[in-house]
């Protein structure tokens, strides 16, 4: 065995300068990013409340929870995360159909698992569990994938994610498939063998098409066309766009946008938050939002170009990209180029669910960094 | 690129470990992600610009004139007519009074005032607190349904002082025939959670209502119509000035029933102060002509939300007022099965007719001492078919039950719709039942004994069925054979478009027998209202045309081996059902009918003449 890692010795010391960081395996580059973007969040979040304190509070116990959550993942070495994966996954699914079950005795949508003491929300734990479990198929099953490999990993994603969409929660399923395809993209699948999948996947939504009730069908109607539906979703578009639009370059001024703050905008301290931000701070605001993202999904690149195996490269990489497809799908939805779907902007929106799992993923992002070997064997 | 150097070092020392993975690979697949990343970031960026600086007058000057609100416009629910155009379910005007949270400022002040100003009922706020929590703040929350005159003007003279509330003007349902249609037309209420859940909710904003039983729950998609929308331009403060467009929200299907509320009156009044049922349908189509179950109930007080304790009290009623007895009402059909039975032994059996049996009034099975009685104690003597029928023989029947075994006559049965669901359209029809042997070993897990033969023989024991079902096997008994579907709505009007919803319905296939054995059998129902020896010959007298009919008695409590059944003194919760199944006239049969009269005792005696009310006035002559 040859080994060349004396550049990277000398790399890793002058990375990790400060001793209790590194005893707390708390990346601060990355920490720092969020800090600032969940300040940022609570000065849009009050205006977007209508100034309302408790909003705010609530939201705060959130976040501690969420920070506990993430301290806590970044201690568990990759190689336990990798070991858990596929229990986490098998269990995840089995929480789904118990589910569906349930829902389907309520005759209702049900996403919640009613556990007592807390309600769990399974579909948000495959999030994470799915691109944990394709990362950790792919790095046991050898790299590029071929034939099996893909079909099982596919499978692997199209199981989690019909499940989901059956709830029927579509925007969830949506992400929970990009988390696992990004994985796969990242295995290094044949681009051949990506086009045959995406054939399949089209061949195999009119079969989910026909399993689906009457008025789940009429959910889906409504989700693809917003136009149908004027008095909900239709409603929503023209408002936030107005509200965007009126913003301009520097914004009304915080606390001070008139569709906002009269309430012409429906779900504002929710999925439609950035369009406060939007009205208020206009295009500076919104460029500085964007760049506090991609400040972050930089440090994440960092992240994920510098682990130090298949596993946590892949799971890394795909909980980056997935991170940037959060704030894409809602941005894009909250400004009309995306159909409305219910996805949060992402540590920005008024709720708890997200924000945890959220977290969760930066912990093994910092996990993965700053648990890496000092000679990688 | 010091980092691309940095990763593929590490590589070279991971392909020790793992099978080859190209980090080159990884590298440019993630190079790839980023660029789509940058583009996508791009895109929103510049849809940004497009809207903020480009749109940004536009979207300014639309934003100072936001004074847009979208109002709901629930549609017209359908109306519901009988045959002859009586109307059974209208919407009349009303007001009520509605409040619109976020305009309304201090909520809990506001609703103080107005349980002051129009003493609000302690129902009428908890069920106002409950649609709050569920209805989004822009919505409108319905505070008082049904405003009176002179609460209107009370409340219009204080009405500056209540922003955000509003009198409202709304269409009620109404059931203008109210006890004699609460069961079949059902009644509307408002909507609850659960079902909300499961609605199109942009076709039922604005709706308060929806059909909870009877045809209002089962036709609701075609009754309600969908929503439609009017754009209202408001001032700061949100009240409307005026109307900006709108789309005109689409009228529900006008229904039309086969039902004529004539005759339903009368089924109703011949029950009298029987707790009971009547149906009565066209044989040759299955359209109903009447359905009646009885005691029955106010639809009215349902349509608003019925006052828990007025709902407690229906509930509790022993006479069970709520339970549509023609349609769930479960019975022993007792002898009203024997022409049924009857053909079962000539056509899957190969009874011969005029093979005579003795009836010394009661029946052992070999090898057993216990007696089946015979409702005749002192036994009809020799017997053939004809005349088992006729007399309602029970010893012919328990006999003819075991000749034919109980596989057998269970599968003719149902051919005639016992234990069957006869595909009404309404929801919540009961099954029924006539027992078989896989039947006891899957329910009952046990195995058949010979003795329930000969009871499923004059359809006691297991056997059971509602009068919608008795009616329609009087029907394909009426038609030799035809198997109909019980239908109610005739057709549905929207748009001025009329048309039959059960145009495209499949016609279930008929029971092929020999035309003989039907002629017997019917002829033998004749005999029973038209021959002096027949069960229910005292409604023959006076008619143009004959009756076919059977009449029943069934069981309700169970005689001792050597007790003596003495109606009077039994109490009447354990008297006999009274039964009849007829249809006339006779050769071409216009109308089937079948009575069941709760603890009324003999079948002839009492629901003959119910079933003989019916036909007379159906047949327009004299009763």
């Amino acid at each position: 065995m040859k080994f060349d890692n004396s550049v990277l010795n000398v790399k890793l010391a002058a990375a990790r300068p400060n001793p209790w960081t590194n005893r707390l395996h708390l990346d601060l580059p990355l920490l720092g990013g969020l800090i600032a973007l969940m300040g940022l969040a609570f000065v849009i979040l009050y205006s977007a409340s209508g100034q309302d304190l408790d909003v705010l509070l609530r939201q705060g116990g959130r976040l501690l929870l969420a920070l506990a959550i993430m301290l806590a993942l970044a201690q568990v070495h990759p190689d336990h995360i990798k070991a858990a994966s596929p229990l986490l996954f098998g269990l995840g699914v089995l929480l789904l159909g118990a589910v569906l079950v349930i829902g389907d005795i309520g005759k209702g949508a049900q996403r919640w698992l009613d556990l007592g003491v807390f309600r769990f929300q399974p579909s948000e734990l495959m999030k994470l569990a799915t691109p944990m479990m394709l990362a950790w198929y792919l790095s046991e099953a050898g790299l590029p994938p071929r034939w099996p490999t893909v079909l099982i990993a596919g499978l692997l994603i199209v199981v989690p994610a019909a499940l989901i969409a059956k709830q029927p929660d579509l925007g969830t399923a949506m992400l929970v498939a990009v988390a696992g395809s990004v994985a796969l993209f990242l295995g290094g699948i044949g681009w051949a063998y990506l086009l045959a999948l995406a054939v399949v996947l089209g061949a195999t939504l009119p079969i989910g098409w026909f399993m689906l009730h009457d008025y789940q069908r009429d959910r889906v109607l409504t989700f693809l066309n917003p136009e149908a539906d004027p008095l909900g979703r239709g409603y929503h578009i023209i408002q936030s766009k107005i509200a965007i639009g009126s913003g301009g370059i520097y914004g009304k001024g915080w606390l001070h946008g008139t569709q906002g703050q009269l309430e012409f905008l429906p779900e504002r301290s929710t999925d439609f938050i950035f369009a406060i931000l939007a009205e208020e701070f206009g295009l500076v605001g919104c460029v500085a939002l964007l760049a506090v993202y991609l400040f972050i999904l930089g440090r994440c690149l960092q992240i994920v170009t510098q682990a130090q195996d298949t596993f946590c490269r892949l799971l890394s990489g795909a909980l980056t990209v997935t991170f940037f497809v959060y704030v894409f799908v809602n941005i894009g939805m909250v400004i009309g180029i995306l159909p409305v779907v219910g996805v949060p902007l992402p540590l920005v929106s008024y709720g708890g669910t997200s924000m945890v799992t959220l977290m969760a993923a930066f912990g093994i992002l910092m996990s993965i960094q700053t648990h890496r070997r000092l000679f990688p064997v | 690129m010091r980092g691309g150097r940095r990763s593929t070092a590490i590589s070279d020392g991971l392909r020790t470990r793992h099978t080859p993975f190209d980090s080159r690979m990884f590298l440019s697949r993630i190079a790839l992600c980023v660029i789509g990343m940058l583009l996508a970031t791009g895109l929103l960026v510049a849809r940004l610009v497009y809207l903020q600086i480009v749109g940004q007058e536009h979207y300014a000057t639309l934003s100072r004139d936001n004074r847009i609100r979208i109002s709901p416009l629930p549609p017209n629910r359908g109306v519901i007519f009988d045959r002859n155009g009586e109307v059974l379910a209208d919407n009349i005007p009303t007001y009520s009074l509605e409040v619109v949270p976020v305009r309304a400022g201090d909520l809990k002040r506001v609703v103080a005032d107005l349980t002051e100003l129009l003493g609000l009922t302690e129902d009428e706020l908890q069920r106002f607190n409950s649609t709050l929590r569920r209805s989004k703040p822009y919505d409108r929350i319905p505070l008082r349904l049904q405003l009176s005159e002179e609460e209107i003007a009370r409340f219009a003279v204080r009405m500056p002082r209540f922003p955000g509330v509003e009198v409202r003007a709304h269409r009620v349902r109404t059931y203008p025939y109210g006890n004699l249609t609460s069961h079949v037309v059902g009644y509307v209420g408002r909507i609850s959670q659960a079902e909300m859940d499961l609605l199109d909710r942009s076709a039922y904003s604005g709706t308060l209502h929806i059909g909870k039983s009877g045809i209002e729950k089962s036709y609701e998609t075609l009754l309600h119509g969908s929503a439609g929308y009017e754009e209202i331009e408001t001032d700061v403060t949100g009240r409307p000035l005026r109307s900006l467009g709108s789309v005109a929200p689409l009228s529900g299907n006008d229904l039309t029933l086969s039902l004529d509320i004539k005759l339903q009156k009368v089924a109703y009044d011949a029950l009298g102060e029987h707790s009971g049922a009547v149906v009565a349908l066209e044989p040759a189509t299955g359209r109903i002509l009447a359905m009646a179950s009885k005691p029955s109930f106010d639809p009215t007080p349902f349509v608003n939300g019925i006052s828990r304790k007025a709902y407690e009290l229906l509930q509790q009623d022993p006479e069970r007022p709520l339970y549509d007895r023609a349609l769930r009402g479960l019975y022993p059909p007792g002898s009203t099965v024997k022409p049924f039975v009857a053909m079962a032994g000539l056509e899957a059996a190969k009874l011969n007719p005029a093979k005579r049996v003795s009836c010394p009034g009661w029946y052992s099975l070999p090898g057993s001492s216990h007696r089946y009685r015979d409702s005749f104690r002192r036994g009809h003597g020799a017997v053939d078919l004809r005349y088992a029928v006729t007399s309602s023989c029970d010893v012919y029947f328990y006999k003819l039950a075991v000749y034919i075994g109980i596989d057998k006559l269970h599968d003719y049965m149902e051919r005639f719709g016992f234990g069957q669901k006869t595909g009404i359209d309404l929801d919540g029809e009961m099954r029924g039942l006539f027992p078989s042997r896989e039947w006891k070993r899957r329910v009952r897990k046990s195995d058949w004994s010979l003795g329930e033969t000969v009871i499923s023989g004059i359809g006691q024991g297991y056997v059971q069925a509602t009068p919608l079902q008795l009616a329609r096997a009087a029907a394909i008994m009426a038609n030799r054979g035809q198997v109909v579907t019980p239908r109610l709505v005739d057709t549905a009007r929207a748009g001025g478009k009329t048309r039959d919803p059960h145009a495209d319905d499949p016609r279930p296939p008929a029971i092929e027998a020999d035309p003989k054995h039907w002629k017997l059998i019917v002829d033998a129902m004749v005999d029973v209202v038209h021959s002096g020896r027949g069960t229910a010959s005292r409604i023959g007298g006076g008619l143009p045309f004959r009756i076919a009919a059977k009449t029943g008695t069934a069981q309700v409590f169970s005689v001792g081996q050597r007790q003596n059944y003495r109606t009077m003194k039994v109490k009447k919760k354990l008297r006999d059902h009274a039964l009849f199944i007829a249809f006339a006239p006779a050769q071409e049969p216009k109308i089937a009918v079948a009575v069941v009269a709760e603890n009324s005792g003999f079948g002839g005696k009492v629901a003959a003449p119910i079933a003989r009310a019916l036909i007379t006035h159906y047949l327009q002559v004299p009763p």
